[in-house]
Order: structure tokens, then sequence, then C-alpha cells
């Protein structure tokens, strides 16, 4: 199980790389794991305001449903819309071509209720 | 107690954990709903083959010389007219009609072997009992015990063979069986099963299952033979039509109205059920399972309401991606009749937002023979 350093995780499994006021949001190695086969991804609309640790849309795997939350609050900047054709991207590199949004920052705070990569690997391994 | 410690282990438990399944609870057991993954062993059964343990179903042993004409009594299929070794579709249903449960009968030399759903074992078991006559029928439960363990695919006659040298699989009539060794061990073989694909089912005791199990994964990897779970079987009995009860059959849905008239002998004297059934197929004004395929990407799931010409025509009952039908979501619906017949437009309301679907007629997929 990948949990590369760098990142930023919550404990729905999600990560989040900060880059200046930007943030990049996907689910980890772990989750798509446990999803199995994705086939699905619903994601915000560009513009959207969303909450830390809100609902923001859903990953369906051959067999479930899942909710997506945001482990950062902001304005949703881009959504990777190469997943509508290839949803499988986000088994096969989770952390790179399977990510999900981009968020400008809504506050900077945020980052004090997320894990590092060593906390969220105790979570994820338990 | 905790769930965990209440669930059955079938005997090929550890063939599983060794195997990395991924664990779930279905019908009381813990079973193995995905190894490698989903569509992977979806590819592997319609390609080559795959190989799952069933042992979750139940299997009921009826012996006595009045088991066909009682039979005949509690089902819509007819069961005294099977040949020896045949073995045939049938289903129990409530005096509304409704299936109480879906099953297959296997004619075996002396006796029967009835083989109805894991989830439904237990009711099955006390209806059938409840149902006795004062002699001729005595029911013998191996559920939990016994071990069915299916392979599945287009290889599956190849792969076989070599395990079943009194018998010449190639030549047995599909939904039909035999009592012959499997790598020495007693074994019933019957050419059945519930993917749309060619393959067998294997009854055999509990304590030889994982032997079997584990000689044909390591002998026929190379032949692209893999371990399938439950997941995949879902999308390949979905995709191939055929109805999972709970979801195109339950007490309240009826053979009738799952399509699986054909399999209804209103010839045969009296059965639960007869006089609803006929009655319903003769006022022809119900509710009915109807195969639908999604216009986009979102999945229909159990449960969604379905919409036509903007009003609530019914719901969602199985949904999934289906690898087979060109990648697009499939469905059946139960659906008012006036909605239900091909290439009716439809709207299936997911999140509040409504997709475009089409009626399509079952099944999604059928393979070439």
């Amino acid at each position: 199980m990948a949990v590369p350093e760098g990142l930023l995780y919550s404990k729905e499994h999600e990560w989040v790389k900060i880059d200046g006021d930007t943030a990049t949001v996907g689910i980890t190695d772990y989750a798509q794991n446990s999803l199995g086969d994705i086939v699905y991804v619903e994601l915000p609309k560009i513009g959207a305001k969303i909450e830390q640790f809100g609902n923001v849309g859903v990953i369906e795997s051959v067999k479930a449903v899942s909710d997506l939350f945001t482990p950062i609050s902001g304005e949703v900047l881009e959504v990777n819309g190469a997943l509508d054709n290839d949803p499988a991207a986000v088994n096969k590199d989770p952390y790179g071509a399977g990510w999900l949004l981009k968020v400008r920052v809504g506050s900077a705070g945020d980052t004090a209720k997320l894990l590092s990569a060593a906390d969220y690997e105790k979570i994820a391994t338990d | 107690m905790t769930e965990q410690q209440t669930l059955k282990r079938t005997p090929l438990h550890e063939e599983h954990v060794r195997l990395g399944a991924r664990l779930v609870p279905y019908a009381g057991f813990e079973m193995p709903v995905q190894y490698a993954g989903i569509l992977k062993e979806h590819d592997a059964v319609r390609r080559r083959a795959g190989l799952f343990d069933l042992s979750h179903m139940g299997q009921f042993y009826l012996h006595g010389d009045a088991v066909a004409p009682w039979a005949d009594t509690l089902t819509i299929n007819a069961v005294e007219t099977m040949k020896p070794l045949q073995a045939r579709y049938n289903i129990f249903c409530n005096e509304r009609g409704g299936a109480h449960d879906d099953t297959i009968f296997y004619r075996l030399d002396g006796r029967w072997l009835l083989v109805v759903n894991g989830a439904n074992a237990d009711k099955m078991w006390a209806h059938l009992n409840a149902h006795l006559p004062p002699s001729g029928v005595k029911p013998e439960s191996r559920h939990g015990s016994a071990a069915l363990i299916a392979i599945q695919g287009p290889q599956s006659v190849g792969i076989l063979q070599a395990h079943v040298p009194d018998l010449d699989l190639d030549s047995m009539k599909y939904y039909f069986c035999a009592e012959a060794r499997v790598d020495g061990v007693p074994a019933i073989i019957a050419r059945t099963g519930y993917t749309g694909e060619d393959g067998f089912e294997l009854f055999v005791d509990g304590e030889s299952a994982p032997q079997i199990w584990s000689d044909l994964l390591s002998m026929h990897e190379s032949e692209g033979l893999e371990p399938c779970g439950l997941g995949a079987r879902d999308v390949l009995r979905l995709e191939a039509g055929m109805p999972l009860y709970g979801h195109e059959l339950t007490e309240e849905i009826t053979p009738v109205q799952a399509g699986q008239t054909w399999a209804l002998k209103l010839n045969k004297p009296s059965f639960i059920g007869k006089e609803a059934l006929a009655a319903q197929l003769e006022r022809d004004n119900f509710s009915r399972i109807a195969g639908i395929v999604m216009s986009g990407k979102a999945p229909a799931r159990e449960g969604y309401r379905v919409f036509c010409e903007g009003r609530d025509a019914g719901e969602i009952r199985s949904g999934s991606l289906g690898p087979s039908v060109d990648n697009k979501n499939i469905a059946t619906a139960l659906l008012a009749k006036e909605a239900a017949t091909e290439g009716t437009r439809l709207e299936v309301e997911i999140r509040g937002t409504k997709h475009e679907a089409t009626v399509v007629p079952l099944p999604f997929y059928k393979r070439q023979r």
C-alpha cells in the first residue's frame, strides 16, 4: 500500500497536495483497493464552494456506491474530466492520473486537521 | 456475541484466506466477494474459466418413492417428467404466487438433489418439512457441511476433463448430471451454472473440497483459470438475464412477473400458487421485470426510481456495469406493463437527477454456441 510523503491525508482516505493556494485532491491507494474496480466518478461543478470533510461526489465500484468527501475547503477550480472515460485511472494511479479535483484553498487552517503520511499509514493498516 | 462470530465458514475458507480473497457476510457465511478484482474475474469466465465456491447454497437430498409427485405439488415446473440424471430449474411459490425460492432439482439414481439459495436454506428446510407427506419422502440436509465448486467458462470442459477420467464431459448435455469421481473423490458433476457460459458444478463432501479446489487452480493457472467471487458471479448472471432471489424474484414478485413463465406448468393438477399465477397471467396487467440499458455513464442501482413520460413507472431491482454489453450500464427494473415494452424510453432518477435509459430484451448477453 503506497502512502507517499509530502501529501496530507484524511481519516476518510483522501489525500491532498497543497501547492501555494491551490490543492489537488484524490483518494488513497488504500481507498481504491478497498473499493475495487472503479466504474464511475461523479465530481462537483467547477466554481462550487466546498466545506472541509463535506460530501462532494460519489465514487462507484462494480458493486458499491461510496460518498466522496473533500479533505479541504475552498472553491473547485478543476475536476479530472479524463475519469469520465477512464475511471479505472483512480485504481491504477490514485496519486497521479487518478486525481479528482483541484481546489482554491479556502482556509489555511484546514491542514491542521489532516494527517501526515506516517500517521495516516497507521490508520490505514489497522 | 458479534456478527463475526455467528458467521459460518465454508469447507474452502482456508483456501480463500490463502488466496487473499475479500470476505463478506453473505447468506450467513463468510464468502469471497472478490479475489483479484471483479472485472478481471468476469473476464476469466467469459474468455477462459473461473472457479467459484458456492458451498453456501443449500444442498438437500430427497429420498423416497414419493418425492416427484410430492415436489410437483410445491413447485411450478414439472418434477415427475424429469429424465434420469436430468437437472431442472424450478420455483417454489407461496399461495399468492410470490416466489418462496428458485431452485434446481437434480434427478439422481434412487434419490434427488435439491439446491436452494443459501439465504433461503433455513426457510426452505422448514417449508419442505412442513409439507411432508405421511410417508414416501425423507429429506436430508447437507447445508453447510457439503461443498459446491463451480467451474464456469468456455475452457471448462478441457480443464475439468483431466480430473474426471471416467466420464466424457464433452458429451454431457446441458442441464444433465452424472455421479463420477473428481480426482478420485465421489462427486455429482452437473452441467449447470449461473454465468451464461458453459460449465460444471461439482457437489463433493466438505473434507475433500479443498484439495480439489487447490489442485484445479494450481494445475490450470497457465490456462487462465482464476478463482472468482460472488461479485463477478452477480455481474455474469445479470448479463445472462438470470434472476437473483431477493432482486428479480421475491415473496412479492412472482415467476410470471420475473419473466419465468416458461417454467410454469399450469397443466399440473395442483400446486401452491397455481390459482394466483394463472389469474395473474390471465389478467396480464401486472408490473414486470424488464432489462434496461442506461444511455450515460452513471450506473443504475437497486431501489432507484424509474420514470416513463414523467410518471413513476417502477424501480431498479439489480444494476451493474456490463463488461460484455459494450461496457454499458445495465439493470433490471420492475416496471408497469406499459413501460416495460422493448424500446420504451425511460428515465432513472440517480441522486435527484434523471438519466436516460431504454428497455431492451433479456438476456443482455448470449454466448456463441
